[in-house]
């Protein structure tokens, strides 16, 4: 019926399928690579168990009950069934806590990354399209930005602004763009002078059709590959800033504040360091697994 | 040569110039009257006035950070808020511990990843390979203070090896050298492990071979200076996760060094004394920075040669 309806537009029809099934093509084939590295799954699987569970933990446990609620008499529980890693000094499950931990620095995590990558991104297809002194002026900006090691500019920002989740995440947000300014710059110069976007030039089309239509999706394995990592970075300056008391603050449940929290009572309790250490580690090598997985799987240059 | 160093160095000074001054402006970003604090909610409009233009505060900032920074070259870096002593002089007292921590961790992470890269590299898909390539997934993995705190549990508290805070001897370095250490020791054995696999596959280490060079003397004088490239650049890229790794490792071991001073300063809202700890470091993160493109520059006679 649509067919007969549409009878002239038939030809573009074809070539949009003739697209798509190109482009699914070229994902699948990357699928393809990524499936055949075992730890890379491996990351993946982990990685989804965690945001699973991160999406789970409300319907697992009450917030205000379980996660934030002090119960004294429950203080300081070895692991057992009702608890299997135990109470902390405020009598809260730490496994709970240690769930609902997943969602803070997930969150966070996620946000700040599609922050820097949205800023850091645009900064750098300007600079890498236009060059010049555009270029100049923004890529000695950068400079400056990375001539501070991130964490410490991390901290230099939370203890300017003062102590608070929103603080925090302008604070990692900042310290991204740099990065991503400077690989989605590099990207773009390579692509902007080959023959396909000067094809593109020739039939009319303006620059940002080129950019969005060109530019990007041939700068997206690099982008891809750093976003994981960058995950990674940042839920470690996370632990680090909270366990030094700059990031995020109590009652709220957090796996860095959580061990700053533990170190009083390592002596006698040292389960409540193991745990939410092991947290942040599984968490990181599984995005660590995957990142070296999608790098291999998007440059078939290396294999 | 001195050609590429001059350059280099002339360069460093308009980086170290925007640095600080971005540090100082976020510094002062900061809510709240620095002066209110060192007098008290209730000091008298006069005497709050009179400090606000002995401590300069009332120019614009551009006036601010140059005279910041006029002082600073002198070695001047203003006085506490908090304890009235220079900040110069209290970030020179605690100088020694932090370098001292620096040094043992880049030490024990270039000296354990270079071998462990190139052996990886040279067994590849070995049992070997896969041990080193996992514990250094492991070492990348793990959160600094988090290591620290397990060394702590184990060598300190159960065995009793190593004292729990302070930095009263030697023995005090050794496990924060080494939770801080292991991440850039397995962020370099990674790259050099790979910088040396793409290397031996290249055609001048098959005619090497195929005259008969030993393979051990190809891997030491023909394969390693090439792949140690690669691994410059990281080690040098590391000094900057080390340098923010110091201040929780500080932390964590409770060394008196600069990390944990500024952290201190930070909580007792001391911003001279954290402005001057941060500038501290990001300004030692030029010179290293510097430094390792100095060394580069011999290791890779490309740049050389566009100098001579």
């Amino acid at each position: 019926m649509d067919g007969i309806i549409h009878n002239n537009k038939k030809p573009t029809d074809a070539l949009k399928i003739k697209q798509k099934y190109k482009k699914q093509s070229q994902l699948k084939e990357i699928w393809f690579r990524l499936k055949k590295n075992k730890t890379s799954v491996l990351g993946l699987i982990i990685i989804l168990i965690i945001i699973s569970l991160a999406i789970a933990s409300g319907f697992i446990y009450d917030y205000d009950e379980d996660v934030i609620n002090q119960n004294i008499s429950e203080r300081l529980q070895s692991p057992s069934l009702d608890h299997p890693f135990g109470t902390d000094e405020l009598g809260r499950d730490i496994l709970a806590r240690i769930i609902y931990g997943s969602r803070t620095s997930l969150s966070i995590g996620f946000t700040t990354v599609v922050i820097s990558l949205i800023s850091g991104g645009i900064l750098g297809a300007i600079s890498g399209f236009y060059g010049g002194r555009i270029d100049n002026v923004i890529m000695r900006i950068m400079d400056i930005f990375l001539a501070i090691p991130g964490t410490l500019f991390a901290i230099t920002i939370v203890a300017a602004l003062g102590t608070s989740t929103i603080n925090l995440m302008i604070a990692l947000s900042i310290s991204g763009v740099p990065r991503f300014a400077r690989i989605v710059r590099s990207s773009v110069m390579t692509v902007k002078d080959v023959e396909f976007v000067e094809a593109a030039r020739a039939i009319g089309a303006n620059n940002l059709r080129i950019i969005i239509q060109h530019v990007i999706p041939n700068s997206l394995a690099p982008v891809i590959v750093q976003t994981t990592l960058q995950v990674a970075t940042i839920i470690l300056t996370i632990a680090g800033l909270s366990f030094l008391g700059l990031g995020v603050s109590a009652p709220q449940p957090e796996w860095g504040a959580m061990l700053s929290s533990a170190r009083a009572y390592m002596r006698e309790y040292s389960y409540m360091t193991l745990f939410p250490g092991l947290a942040i580690m599984i968490t990181i090598l599984a995005l660590n697994l995957l990142g070296d997985g999608l790098r291999d799987a998007l440059d078939p240059r290396l294999k | 040569m001195w050609k590429y160093i001059g350059k280099r160095i002339v360069y460093l000074i308009p980086v170290v110039i925007g640095v600080t001054f971005m540090v100082f402006l976020i510094m002062n970003m900061a809510p709240g009257d620095p002066v209110k604090s060192i007098l008290g909610e209730q000091a008298s409009p006069e005497a709050i006035e009179e400090l606000r233009e002995e401590l300069g505060l009332n120019d614009n900032i551009l006036i601010q950070y140059k005279n910041y920074f006029l002082g600073l070259i002198k070695g001047d870096m203003g006085i506490s808020y908090k304890s009235k002593v220079g900040v110069a002089e209290e970030i020179g007292a605690r100088l020694p511990t932090t370098a001292k921590l620096s040094v043992i961790a880049i030490a024990i992470a270039i000296s354990l990843s270079i071998p462990l890269g190139i052996i990886a590299a040279v067994k590849q898909n070995t049992w070997i390979d896969s041990l080193t390539m996992f514990v250094a997934l492991l070492g990348v993995s793990v959160p600094v203070f988090w290591l620290g705190l397990m060394l702590l549990l184990f060598f300190s508290l159960k065995l009793g090896w190593f004292p729990v805070s302070g930095a009263a001897n030697w023995k005090s370095f050794i496990l924060p050298g080494i939770a801080l250490g292991f991440l850039s020791m397995a962020s370099i054995a990674r790259v050099t492990r790979s910088s040396m696999l793409e290397v031996i596959r290249q055609d001048y280490i098959r005619t090497a071979r195929s005259k008969g060079v030993p393979y051990n003397t190809i891997i030491r004088k023909h394969a390693l200076k090439n792949a140690l490239i690669p691994t410059i650049t990281v080690a040098g890229l590391q000094i900057g996760t080390l340098l923010g790794g110091s201040v929780l490792t500080e932390t964590v071991f409770g060394l008196p060094g600069i990390g944990r001073l500024m952290i201190q300063s930070i909580q007792g809202r001391d911003l001279p004394m954290v402005l001057g700890c941060i500038i501290v470091f990001t300004v030692a993160f030029s010179i290293v920075n510097l430094i390792v493109d100095i060394i580069y520059a011999f290791v890779d006679p490309r740049i050389k040669s566009q100098y001579t």
